[in-house]
């Protein structure tokens, strides 16, 4: 029997209550997504395109579902305050799936971050909602079922957001819960924003089942940062699913950081629709224990002169597993295309586990494209050599695993975030990154006045 | 007096292949040893194990350090303890500052003494001032270790690394292989400025050239895993003008191979 199942009876059973607590733009599509789901199943393990990750087995657990939008958090906005210059941003919280808003942030004229259920968003909500992230993807139709709450991002025409807008997103329950998330961005033509954003788990003993669909529709000329960081729990699991649409001349940057994690799968998806295009795709995961980290990518090229660059790398120790599948697809009419796809993999452990599957698909001559995937160990004559200066096999081991991800961290245009996310890494390895009982991001922060 | 190094009857083997077969050697503090020798003869081998590379095993014999049993010792405390191994292939580390290495390896030998770690100006202060010991250049302390390093930087850049550790017991392995001749007495220079009459030197090198710049107060012919023969700076000369064949055929004749 299929885990999709549960959830359709839950949503026949309580469908009023879930509609009542929702907008009206969320409920028009649920129809959809019930047409799309039934008689379906979640992917399992060995489907194509989920070797290693069990959709059928997350899916399946039974979580409950905050269906009447009780609002039971106490206010969480003070323990995570971040407003330091080095790392100024306009700040939102999301609590499990509920959008709690600022009171801090001070965005330009005409530039709207809200809550999904906001009704004078409504107008914008109904152009974008649901028309880039496919439907008949049963992640995305479970999600567009059940989802009653999100964020919408809208940057309008011209304006360039400076201050970058950071979503931390915090589970926090007594007893399972499942939590469906929606983002929306929009940035039209010419304006330029960038995002963080930060999934913590606060309460590391609970299940948590966490769905996310992220659509972004990033116009003419725009650009467009996305650093998406996880810092879940070993119980969390993530199904995330990020869909981007680029107008010509935009340009896209989209980095997915898993720093820790109990089981998590994310599919980043970008369909370039205009010529002179650029995307910059990244992600890094650092994994131990028994931690799995999938991230599964599409770029489809559908327009000529447009440039891609992809990089994924993962260090895995002790049991954990990883994997990375990675699609380029160059469509017929695209000349001068360029793209180049890398993904890099320590296994730092003998029982750690990578799989990689790199793919091509051209159907246009005139194209420079390439891809390489390797696993590999840690540099055995590089970790003598230190250790012959006096550094501990512990410390050459971090030293060189940050090393390894260097150019993953370079290359986030964000340079406050980036020596942030050099110190969470550096952490990391060195194992004293606690495991998310508070934003880490904010807590370095808090640090850094105390030392001042 | 205890010698600083004492090697007795040292047997080594790497992949089942035996490439030491009984060294023995003494150095005392204040003395310059060279070690020669044809290729594969085991010299690279001997600076191996003694520095503790895991990819060698050691079959037999003993090595006394400063009093203590080396060979038990992890490659970092062997560090610690004071010795160090320039190489003859120096490591290229990507992604990894010059900065951070040396920081690193600083700290973890005051750590191992007790003392706090050395604050950032009194690190850099340290830096500038050993620099200058091989005229190192500035951009290259601040590049990746070794990475895009030419074959003369990197070995000043190991002479620059002798210089902020210290060592008791520098063993130099093939310090002066790709070296032009002005770097060879930079590098050379560098090792002179740093010597004492507390620390000693072993001066791996097939060549007689490198021993005009570093002169040694023995001189050992190292052939088939084993020192053949011992003399003082005149047998380099020797060997410059006559080769090791004669050593060759002294020693395989009368072991009658």
């Amino acid at each position: 029997m299929s885990s999709i199942n549960q959830y359709i009876d839950l949503y026949n059973q309580y469908r009023h209550r879930i509609e009542a607590a929702a907008p009206a733009a969320l409920n028009a599509l649920r129809p959809a997504a019930m047409a799309a789901l039934e008689g379906k199943r979640m992917p399992a393990k060995g489907d194509e395109n989920y070797e290693i990750s069990d959709l059928e087995a997350m899916y399946a657990p039974d979580y409950g579902i905050n269906i009447d939008r009780l609002n039971v958090i106490a206010d969480t906005d003070e323990p995570f305050r971040c407003d330091v210059p080095n790392l100024s941003t306009n700040l939102y919280y999301i609590v499990n799936d509920m959008h709690r808003g600022s009171n801090q942030a001070k965005l330009p004229d005409g530039v709207i971050v809200t809550s999904l259920r906001d009704a004078d968003a409504t107008g914008i909500i109904n152009k974008h909602y649901g028309k880039i992230a496919p439907i008949d993807n049963p992640q995305v139709a479970l999600n567009t079922l059940l989802v009653q709450d999100g964020t919408l991002v809208y940057v309008p025409a011209g304006v360039i957001v400076d201050k970058p807008i950071q979503l931390v997103n915090l589970l926090r329950a007594e007893g399972a819960l499942m939590t469906n998330r929606r983002v929306l961005i929009v940035v039209e033509a010419g304006a330029q924003v960038k995002m963080l954003v930060c999934d913590h788990t606060q309460s590391i003993d609970t299940d948590f089942l966490n769905t996310q669909v992220v659509e972004a529709y990033v116009g003419e000329g725009a650009t467009f940062d996305l650093y998406d960081l996880e810092e879940a729990s070993e119980k969390t699991c993530r199904i995330s699913s990020t869909w981007i649409r680029q107008e010509a001349g935009s340009n896209v940057l989209i980095n997915g950081i898993t720093l820790t994690n109990g089981t998590t799968r994310n599919d980043f998806h970008i369909d370039i629709n205009g010529q002179h295009a650029e995307t910059r795709l990244s992600g890094m995961a650092i994994a131990s224990g028994r931690q799995l980290v999938d991230n599964h990518t599409f770029i489809g090229h559908n327009a000529s002169y447009c440039h891609s660059n992809e990089m994924f790398k993962y260090v895995l120790d002790d049991e954990a597993v990883g994997a990375f599948t990675g699609k380029i697809l160059v469509s017929p009419d695209c000349p001068r295309t360029e793209a180049y796809q890398s993904n890099r993999n320590i296994c730092a452990s003998p029982r750690a586990k990578m799989y990689t599957k790199p793919q091509l698909e051209i159907y246009t001559d005139d194209v420079k494209c390439g891809h390489g995937a390797t696993v590999g160990q840690l540099d055995q004559d590089a970790m003598f050599y230190m250790q012959t200066r006096g550094i501990s096999c512990q410390e050459a081991r971090t030293l060189l695993m940050q090393a390894f991800m260097s150019d993953i961290i370079d290359s986030v245009r964000l340079e406050a975030l980036r020596d942030r996310l050099r110190h969470l890494v550096e952490k990391r390895f060195a194992g004293t990154l606690a495991q998310c009982r508070s934003c880490s991001v904010a807590q370095s922060c808090h640090t850094k006045i105390k030392k001042k | 007096m205890t010698a600083m190094l004492e090697i007795n009857d040292l047997h080594a083997r790497i992949e089942g292949k035996e490439i030491l077969k009984g060294i023995n050697l003494t150095v005392n503090a204040g003395e310059v040893h060279a070690i020669m020798g044809p290729n594969g003869s085991g010299k690279s081998t001997l600076a191996s194990v003694l520095a503790g590379n895991p990819a060698f095993t050691v079959t037999g014999g003993s090595v006394t350090f400063k009093g203590k049993d080396l060979l038990t010792l992890s490659p970092e405390d062997r560090s610690h303890e004071g010795l160090f191994l320039s190489f003859q292939y120096p490591v290229e580390i990507p992604g990894v500052s010059m900065v951070n290495f040396m920081r690193a390896a600083i700290n973890e030998k005051r750590k191992y003494y007790g003392q706090e770690p050395l604050g950032a100006s009194d690190f850099l202060k340290l830096m500038r001032e050993k620099r200058a010991v091989v005229e190192l250049d500035n951009k290259l302390a601040s590049r990746s270790v070794n990475e895009g390093f030419s074959g003369g930087e990197k070995k000043r850049n190991e002479i620059f690394q002798m210089a902020m550790l210290e060592p008791c017991l520098s063993i130099l392995d093939e310090t002066d292989s790709g070296l032009d001749i002005d770097a060879l007495r930079t590098v050379a220079g560098g090792v002179n400025k740093l010597k004492t009459d507390n620390n000693a030197t072993i001066v791996i090198t097939h060549y007689q050239r490198l021993l005009d710049y570093i002169k040694p107060d023995f001189v050992h012919v190292l052939y088939k895993g084993r020192i053949v023969k011992t003399g003082g700076p005149e047998l380099a000369l020797v060997l410059e003008d006559k080769g090791y064949d004669w050593i060759k055929q002294e020693f395989d004749g009368t072991k009658g191979e």
